[in-house]
């Protein structure tokens, strides 16, 4: 800090206040994030230490018996996300592409309004039209359907129950979809407009320029939009806790009943006696972090790489 | 304007000694293209106010004139490229071989295999390697490429290229340098077989020596391909050019063979601009 006159001083005072603010700003953020992680590492550390590595593979899960095992909740955390990348991704980049590529530009910003919006629903409301909608409609007629032409599949087994991991994975896609549909569109149209008249003046058709072209560059950029979906998949915890059916077991079939990581916490937290009870959700919770931090990172990452490409080739 | 275009027959200049390159246009190849009354806008902004030229076969015919006199929309309707831009509108007609390109159930994809197109950036595709871009007119709409390693290479060497790439075909296509890329852009266009070669500002982003490797190429192909060529250089459509267009303000001033447009305009416009007074 040069103030070697009062005049400069004083011009710079403003200046030097609003930058430490910003400053404290950007360390809190910092810190909060490091105190989560070390806040929950403490809460966990007595279950770290009564089941260690084991507590990733055991399926047993009986607080009165005090078993933990986190195995159920990461099974249906990972399965119920998965279904739900399975279901949004086509149907996401399908709304993005179109959006960008095809739509008559007085229907872009209308539909994109519309999905942005599904963005922002509170999550509770998606449990309910679950449970008052979906579900009905999934024991009364999609799972039975699903039995009689495909039940030779273990995934489509057993009795139709509605509550369940297809339930769950069905809500949770429709979650992600505006995720992964409006950050697909921003990363297509950072797409320049010199690679698609490149393709078209080729003779090739739309479909063919956007498939050749466009995606392939565009394909870390969507990779990081599926990657954020999955993020939100993964911590969702109110509307799949509403209709997935809430118990800690393993089974193949998806109209089966199932836990994940947030429900478990968000359900037993409260009720939780046993300080190892308490100490297993958080460590469930631990992971719950991890695994989104990591994903979150990895998005980023992608989405960096691709809009980095694309400067370098609008440069050229 | 129309009096202008039809001057492309040197008629004013009896008693002259023709010389052999005039006698040569003077024996007028076929037209490849005539564009008629062409019409372009850009929603109300009418950018094209009428142009009716013709495009004689295997030459090389520049389009000259000031930033903004519509020349690159011209050879932009040529392909039907135009269209492809946000509220871009054309009317009237553009002939190629005789039959309007503009008309009822016309196919435009079908009229970019046939008219090929350059860009005044190079734009390779910079997710496929050099290879790739050379074929990628085939591969890309599906087409089966029977010997593709022998077309690549007759592209790459119509397109003067083959000699410094033909050891890195498989990188990536931007790794190279303005020039080749731009020349790599050729060969892809090449590679289709056109029969009309549309080149927008071809050499505009790149330096002298590039750009004298792109007029060569010009040259050569000029006798296999009809080429039109966009240019805000006159000395370039003067080394490359059999004749030339000089558009104003969305309109045709002049055309003709190029070496009287630029020794004897007919309109004043044209000498003042070859002459640098405007533009």
């Amino acid at each position: 800090m040069a103030a070697d006159t009062h005049e400069t001083r004083t011009a710079n005072r403003g200046d030097l206040v609003f930058q430490r603010l910003i400053v404290v700003g950007a360390v809190v953020m910092v810190v909060l994030l490091a105190a989560i992680a070390l806040e929950l590492t403490r809460e966990s550390r007595l279950s770290l230490s009564a089941s260690g590595v084991r507590f990733l593979g055991s399926t047993a899960w009986d607080p009165v018996k005090e078993l933990f095992g986190g195995l159920p909740f990461i099974y249906g955390t990972l399965v119920s996300s998965f279904l739900a990348l399975l279901v949004a991704v086509p149907v996401s980049l399908g709304v993005a592409i179109f959006l960008v590529e095809l739509a008559p530009s007085w229907l872009r910003g209308p539909v994109g309004f519309m999905v942005e919006l599904l963005a922002a629903l509170p999550s509770v409301v998606y449990g309910l039209w679950g449970i008052f909608v979906l579900v009905p409609w999934l024991r009364g007629g999609v799972e039975p359907a699903l039995a009689r032409s495909l039940g030779f599949l273990p995934f489509f087994s057993g009795p139709s129950q509605g509550f369940g991991m297809l339930a769950g994975g069905l809500v949770l896609s429709i979650m992600i979809l505006p995720t992964i549909a409006s950050v697909s569109r921003e990363v297509l149209r950072a797409v320049p407009n010199w690679l698609r008249e490149g393709a078209l003046a080729l003779g090739t058709t739309r479909w063919e320029m956007i498939r050749g072209t466009v995606l392939p560059f565009a394909r870390s950029g969507i990779i990081g939009a599926v990657i954020l979906g999955l993020g939100r998949a993964l911590g969702e915890t109110m509307a799949v806790t509403m209709v997935i059916g809430n118990r800690p077991k393993i089974a193949a079939s998806l109209f089966a009943p199932g836990y994940t990581m947030a429900s478990v916490i968000a359900n037993e937290y409260t009720e939780a006696t046993g300080d190892l009870h308490l100490s297993a959700l958080a460590e469930i919770g631990l992971l719950l972090f991890a695994v989104t931090l990591a994903l979150n990172a990895l998005a980023r990452l992608l989405v960096w790489r691709v809009s980095r490409v694309a400067v370098q080739g609008s440069r050229r | 304007m129309m009096k202008a275009t039809e001057s492309f027959v040197p008629t004013a200049e009896k008693g002259r000694v023709v010389t052999i390159a005039e006698r040569e246009s003077a024996i007028l190849p076929a037209e490849k293209i005539r564009s008629v009354d062409l019409r372009a806008s850009f929603g109300a902004t009418e950018v094209l106010k009428g142009i009716t030229l013709p495009i004689l076969e295997r030459q090389v015919t520049a389009i000259i004139g000031p930033s903004g006199c519509g020349k690159s929309t011209f050879v932009r309707c040529l392909n039907r490229m135009h269209e492809t831009a946000h509220r871009a509108t054309v009317a009237g007609r553009v002939l190629l071989d005789g039959r309007d390109i503009y008309r009822a159930g016309i196919d435009p994809v079908a009229i970019r295999r046939r008219v090929g197109m350059v860009f005044q950036k190079p734009n390779p595709f910079p997710t496929m390697s050099i290879a790739e871009n050379v074929l990628a007119g085939l591969s890309l709409t599906g087409e089966r490429i029977p010997h593709r390693m022998e077309l690549v290479e007759k592209a790459l060497r119509q397109a003067a290229l083959w000699d410094e790439v033909k050891d890195i075909l498989p990188r990536s296509g931007a790794s190279l340098s303005g020039g080749q890329q731009q020349r790599l852009c050729i060969a892809r266009a090449l590679a289709l077989d056109p029969e009309v070669l549309l080149m927008d500002e071809p050499c505009s982003a790149l330096d002298p020596i590039a750009t004298a490797r792109i007029e060569e190429l010009i040259h050569e192909l000029g006798d296999h391909v009809t080429i039109v060529i966009v240019t805000h250089n006159m000395q370039q459509a003067g080394r490359v050019a059999d004749h030339t267009a000089f558009l104003y303000m969305g309109e045709l001033v002049e055309y003709g063979p190029t070496d009287r447009v630029f020794t004897r305009p007919a309109e004043q416009r044209t000498e003042d601009y070859i002459t640098g007074r405007f533009g």
